[in-house]
């Protein structure tokens, strides 16, 4: 009985096949097409006028009224000849605030990644373990997840303050340090402050994430390794690194692309400091505060360029299945 | 050239030892996590010491998430000369702070803002990528594959990247200095997260229901509206809230797009809430500020926990 009945339509749907799957196609075209275009309104086509902008001289005077003018490279490297000879190189490239603000990402997108998948899958191993308890550490990670990274960087900029901060306050009960650290206004302990904040906020995210790669490995295979009396620093190497590296490879391709473009963490904690202005921050404030939009938008459209080829070469090295198409 | 090789390789140097130093302090935390279920009930004074430095990793870990926002809580809640005395404990019950920020009109205008501009945006783009992300799950077509890494690409990229093109088209729009300017700009990272997550989502639902629904002639506009939504409804929840958090966090556009104090929202209102003096920040009105619009996130948070963990790993995008 039941097989009559499946295969009837199915007899008649093989007429109509080419047709059903014809409907679908266009009728997915119609579904993707509004959210196509939206996306070719609010970030292709805002992408192509900020590049065409690094191009020009605009400025906050011309950028609305089409005075300003085409300068080809200009803003990237441009040179002069002087009369006696010497070469004088000028734009972003030759540029020691631009090179400083490229090293301090490079530096703080580094250190904070490595901080945080250290420090994260720690706190995705506890999670995995089996204690009382297990479900309040994991409901106490989320806060700072949750928080607002402004709001995060208000609540620490009052703890590390130089004056008032409980934690200089701690650090001396301790006998670490004899006088205040000023954390987030000297340049040297900048870059460590808004690295403390960082790994603060984020490790938990990647913990997550990593708990999640955690649980997909069968608990027999630990069972199994166990009755083997294999030392568990050996399972650790052997068994879930190897099992986990896909999920841990997603977790900091994804945090990275993220150190890299830092803006509000770092424009509210440090403001201003030579020691952790990012290439985002340096090219926010050509941008909004000096108004100089020609040399602001060649350097967001480097920013840009930078990490376009860090995921083409993540996709193109295809050791990464991002978009989890090839699993299915 | 050889300068700045010597100073990238003792820079590389410098990295490496770091690295080293780190996994040296933390290996006995892993040590002691990784045994943990190994040592079952080891009572031998080795035994003992793996498990009370287990017992500290799990202090440490919801001490340090939890005590910035107690400390945080425990500031507000003192004025004047308090403030400047360094406590651990609350010492002070004193809502002076809360009633200033509450009672001045901008912040208060700041969270209308913020909802306002935060729901519209995840409504706006949670619409559009229903029906999206069920041709991206469930429809076959050629660079499907390469669409899904674009769309992935959008909520990736830089925001300063688009920024000055961005000013430009909402001059245009003449919607600088409106909600609708950071609906629009909010956008561009809520819809790719939603369309990827509910894509992911809706991949994992059997196919045998979409067959049955396809069998009784059903066109994909009802399979999705009567079909799929009513089971899509949790991952909309999370995926919406989720995006919601997003929205009522993100700071760059906000403060590029408004200028009017009673135009910013919540994170550029904190972030600029300055005292009567250049010099003299109001610690007590931010903490208090801080408090008010965190309360809520961390409510939401613990009460969806599950569902935020599930739509964050299915996503693997920030939230």
């Amino acid at each position: 009985m039941t097989t009559t009945v499946t295969t009837a339509p199915g007899a008649r749907a093989s007429g109509k096949e080419v047709s059903l799957q014809q409907q679908r196609a266009r009728a997915a075209f119609w579904f993707l097409a509004p959210m196509l275009v939206m996306l070719v309104i609010v970030a292709a086509w805002p992408l192509f006028r900020s590049i065409m902008f690094s191009f020009t001289d605009a400025t906050s005077d011309t950028i609305f009224n089409g005075q300003s003018e085409w300068v080809g490279f200009e803003n990237y490297l441009t040179w002069r000849v002087r009369d006696n000879g010497e070469v004088r190189w000028r734009g972003v490239l030759a540029d020691p605030d631009w090179w400083n603000a490229v090293w301090n990402t490079v530096r703080f997108s580094l250190i904070s990644v490595s901080l945080e998948t250290i420090l994260g899958l720690l706190v995705a191993l506890v999670l995995n373990a089996e204690f009382k308890g297990r479900g309040f550490v994991r409901a106490a990670i989320l806060i700072p997840w949750a928080i607002p990274t402004i709001v995060s960087a208000k609540m620490w900029g009052w703890m590390l303050n130089d004056q008032f901060g409980i934690i200089n306050n701690a650090l001396m009960a301790l006998n670490i340090i004899d006088t205040p650290i000023a954390w987030t206004a000297r340049p040297d302990t900048a870059m460590i402050a808004v690295l403390i904040v960082d790994v603060w906020k984020t490790t938990p995210f990647m913990a997550l994430l990593m708990l999640a790669g955690l649980q997909m490995i069968p608990r027999d295979m630990y069972e199994a390794a166990r009755i083997d009396g294999i030392h568990p620093v050996k399972v650790f190497f052997r068994l879930t690194l190897p099992l986990l590296k896909p999920a841990l490879m997603v977790a900091v391709i994804f945090r990275v692309l993220d150190a890299l473009r830092i803006f509000d963490l770092i424009y509210v904690l440090t403001p201003r400091s030579e020691g952790t202005v990012t290439m985002s921050v340096i090219s926010y404030l050509n941008l909004q505060q000096f108004g100089d939009y020609g040399e602001g938008s060649a350097q967001s459209t480097l920013l840009f360029l930078i990490i376009a080829v860090f995921v083409l070469l993540y996709i193109w090295l295809g050791r990464v299945d991002l978009s989890g198409e090839r699993s299915k | 050239m050889i300068e700045f090789a010597g100073s990238l390789l003792l820079n590389l140097a410098y990295f490496a030892a770091f690295l080293a130093v780190t996994s040296l302090v933390v290996f006995p935390f892993y040590y002691a996590v990784l045994s943990s279920a190994d040592r079952g009930e080891d009572r031998t004074g080795a035994g003992l010491f793996w498990n009370i430095m287990f017992w500290l990793v799990v202090v440490l870990i919801c001490l340090i998430a939890i005590f910035p926002f107690y400390y945080a809580i425990l500031t507000s809640l003192e004025t004047g000369t308090a403030i400047f005395r360094v406590n651990y404990l609350p010492e002070s019950f004193d809502l002076r702070n809360y009633e200033s920020v509450l009672g001045g009109r901008s912040f208060v205008r700041s969270v209308l803002n913020s909802v306002f501009i935060a729901a519209t945006t995840v409504i706006f783009a949670l619409f559009l990528a229903v029906t999206a992300s069920y041709a991206l799950a469930r429809v076959r077509f050629r660079g499907r594959g390469l669409l899904l890494m674009t769309i992935l690409a959008v909520s990736m990229f830089p925001q300063i990247a688009v920024l000055s093109g961005l000013f430009e088209l909402i001059n245009w729009l003449g919607i600088y200095n409106t909600p609708w300017a950071l609906i629009l700009s909010y956008t561009i990272f809520t819809l790719p997260f939603t369309v990827w997550v509910l894509t992911t989502f809706m991949r994992d639902l059997p196919v045998e229901i979409e067959e049955a629904a396809i069998v009784d002639g059903a066109t994909p506009w009802v399979i999705i509206s009567k079909v799929f939504l009513p089971l899509l409804w949790p991952a909309l929840v999370t995926t919406g809230l989720l995006a919601f958090i997003g929205a009522w966090n993100e700071f760059l556009f906000a403060l590029t797009f408004t200028v009017d104090e009673t135009k910013r929202t919540v994170p550029v209102a904190i972030a600029l809430l300055s005292g009567a003096s250049e010099q003299e920040i109001p610690w007590g009105p931010i903490m208090a500020a801080s408090v008010i619009v965190t309360v809520p996130l961390i409510v939401l948070v613990l009460v969806f926990q599950r569902k935020i963990v599930a739509g964050l790993t299915a996503g693997g995008v920030k939230g």
